[in-house]
């Protein structure tokens, strides 16, 4: 009994470590989608970029908790630019085309990061092996935590605090809300629709680009489709928490990530891929607006 | 249109899709179109089977579907497995395919059909991927990672193939062309063009919309199960996610609506992809290049909805014989 309960804690643990990046990555696909209606199916590849300009420095400085975060400010700044990049040039012209066109276009935004990456000499198609901090163990009892975990779970911990205090403190976060709430009300307003838009998409490839290192950090191999498995996973992370809930994306991440690490150890590691989505489809058959979402009624 | 029209637009359609199927049958036979030619216009034939089934979806129903090639590989699997384990002849299998494939695709669209909004593509996607993961650990019926080899006379005789692709092919647009003019075909390009509009006309939306994505599952189907044969080989990969975009991009660039326009351009692309290989990385940046490009500057794809139309082409070729001669000459040939 006592080591079914030690290995509960321990996927526990694993759960919340993989459920906080899968939270950071799906409240960009939230913010998103709350903001311009669009599932932005290029978000795990800027994910991927992130961790690659992380890569970059990692390997220039060598593995340090210093370098850990000048990786992480680098790929903040990296991907916060080709976020806007992409929203100014793919999303932007076709704001007011029906929402397929702006869902393919998202896709191809995608297909063109990933293939891309594969093209580019310095990064090529090959997998490469992520510089990182020799793993300690921190024995709790009948169960442990490493040192990645925790960098994790914390810094993770951070930036969602760091974005609840934008969204609601601040005057940009009051004109995101206001954009979501309704677009052409806030233009009305006042509120510069197109700049609020902006920085909802550099916001959230900054989160992106952490959760990229982290996530790299955590399973240290990286290749340019690396980006698309975790994208997919922390967006039904988000439509669980409710799409468009900044707090239930939050939610969702760490739901999933939890259910993950218990289909891994209990059930089969084979599995676990599927499970995400297993849960997305029952979700969609009991609570289709998610577990914070909120119902949109449709006016004739 | 009169009965005579009828007939000879009938003979028209006839001809051509006959001519279709046997021309290069017998240019392959003769080794006139070399066997790698003979190839890769054949898996052309499958990717036009599988863009129709998307088209179904996303153009005709108007919903997005991400994950066609999971239809595509329970198709495939099925058939291998009724083929070799049931004993079933190809060709039964084959129908049989499609009809489990059709299957799946009531059970995936009973949730999901219900919503609006984006959840179908989702839904799809993680459909396709569930497949896979299925596929891969399901090892004592589909064969695992590695899996299953599957060599039929299709394998062999490369003009054989063409036929029963090519005439599959013509088949089924014929087939889906029919379905589109019916009460049905005209209740889900209702249920397209304005939802509340037709629900509130006394069209059965969530009806309408399950028979779509159900015919277009059974499209689907049928590809994959003249894929298994075919190339004598699948792997779980045939579900994978990207095959699913390849045939969206189809699609898009034929026309969404459009079933010439997705034949079309299923067959120019997946010839283009071969006849680019020179280029070879830097061809995996052409499709959403040009992807993007058509969003932005053609967003109803290269046709429309538009239709190529060989009965209009005649009668188009009939009319430049001359202003008061042009019946004649049309009965004349």
């Amino acid at each position: 009994m006592g080591d079914f309960w030690g290995m509960f804690l321990q996927q526990l643990i694993n759960g919340l470590s993989l459920g906080s990046i899968y939270a950071l990555i799906a409240l960009g696909y939230t913010m998103v989608y709350g903001i311009v209606m669009l599932i932005n199916f290029a978000h795990g590849d800027v994910l991927m970029v992130g961790a690659y300009a992380g890569f970059f420095v990692l390997s220039a400085l060598g593995a340090s908790p210093l370098a850990l975060a000048l990786a992480c400010a680098c790929a903040m700044v990296v991907c916060a630019a080709m976020g806007m990049t992409i929203e100014r040039l793919a999303y932007r012209p076709l704001r007011a085309a029906p929402r397929l066109n702006s869902l393919i276009t998202a896709i191809a935004v995608s297909l063109i990061l990933q293939n891309g990456a594969r093209i580019l000499p310095f990064v090529g198609p090959n997998p490469r092996q992520y510089p990182t901090m020799p793993t300690v163990m921190v024995p709790f009892g009948s169960f442990s935590v490493s040192n990645v975990q925790l960098v994790v779970i914390l810094v993770s911990l951070a930036l969602m605090a760091a974005l609840t205090y934008v969204i609601n403190w601040t005057r940009v976060g009051k004109a995101m809300r206001a954009v979501s709430y309704d677009l052409r009300a806030a233009s009305l307003m006042g509120v510069s629709v197109n700049r609020v838009i902006s920085f909802t998409f550099a916001l959230g490839s900054v989160l992106a680009a952490a959760g990229g290192i982290l996530f790299a950090t955590a399973y240290p191999q990286i290749d340019p489709t690396m980006g698309a498995m975790p994208g997919l996973k922390a967006f039904v992370a988000a439509v669980l928490g409710g799409i468009g809930s900044v707090p239930g994306a939050m939610l969702g991440g760490y739901i999933l990530g939890v259910a993950e690490t218990m289909t891994k150890g209990f059930i089969s590691s084979q599995f676990s891929d599927a499970i995400s989505f297993a849960i997305l489809i029952l979700i969609l058959l009991v609570k289709p607006t998610g577990i914070m979402g909120t119902k949109a009624r449709v006016k004739v | 249109m009169t009965a005579r029209a009828r007939r000879k637009n009938l003979a028209v359609l006839g001809a051509v899709s006959v001519a279709l199927v046997a021309v290069p049958a017998v240019l392959i036979r003769f080794g006139i179109i070399d066997a790698y030619t003979a190839q890769i216009l054949t898996v052309a034939g499958i990717n036009a089977i599988l863009a129709l089934s998307v088209n179904i979806i996303s153009g005709i129903t108007g919903q997005l579907s991400l994950g066609q090639a999971g239809f595509m590989a329970i198709g495939a699997y099925s058939c291998i497995f009724l083929t070799q384990s049931v004993g079933l002849p190809l060709p039964v299998s084959v129908v049989a395919g499609g009809l489990v494939s059709a299957f799946a695709g009531f059970l995936t669209g009973f949730p999901t059909l219900k919503l609006t909004g984006d959840y179908l593509a989702i839904v799809t996607l993680g459909f396709g991927e569930i497949i896979r993961v299925v596929l891969v650990n399901l090892k004592s019926v589909t064969g695992g990672p590695n899996g299953k080899q599957f060599t039929t006379a299709l394998t062999a005789y490369a003009d054989l193939a063409w036929v029963v692709v090519i005439g599959s092919l013509v088949a089924v647009v014929a087939l889906l062309q029919n379905f589109l003019r019916s009460t049905y075909g005209r209740a889900i390009l209702a249920v397209r063009e304005d939802e509340i509009a037709a629900a509130s006309s006394g069209v059965d939306v969530f009806r309408y919309k399950m028979a779509g994505f159900v015919v277009a599952a059974f499209t689907a189907g049928i590809g994959g199960a003249l894929y298994a044969p075919f190339i004598g080989f699948v792997k779980p990969d045939i579900s994978s996610f990207n095959r699913s975009v390849d045939y969206l991009i189809y699609v898009v660039l034929g026309g969404m609506g459009s079933v010439t326009g997705s034949v079309l351009a299923a067959f120019v692309l997946t010839y283009l992809q071969e006849f680019l290989r020179f280029l070879s990385e830097f061809r995996l940046l052409f499709y959403p290049v040009i992807l993007i490009l058509v969003m932005l500057f053609r967003p109803q794809g290269l046709l429309g909805t538009r239709e190529f139309s060989f009965t209009a082409l005649a009668a188009r070729l009939a009319r430049a014989r001359g202003n008061g001669r042009a019946r004649d000459a049309g009965e004349g040939r």
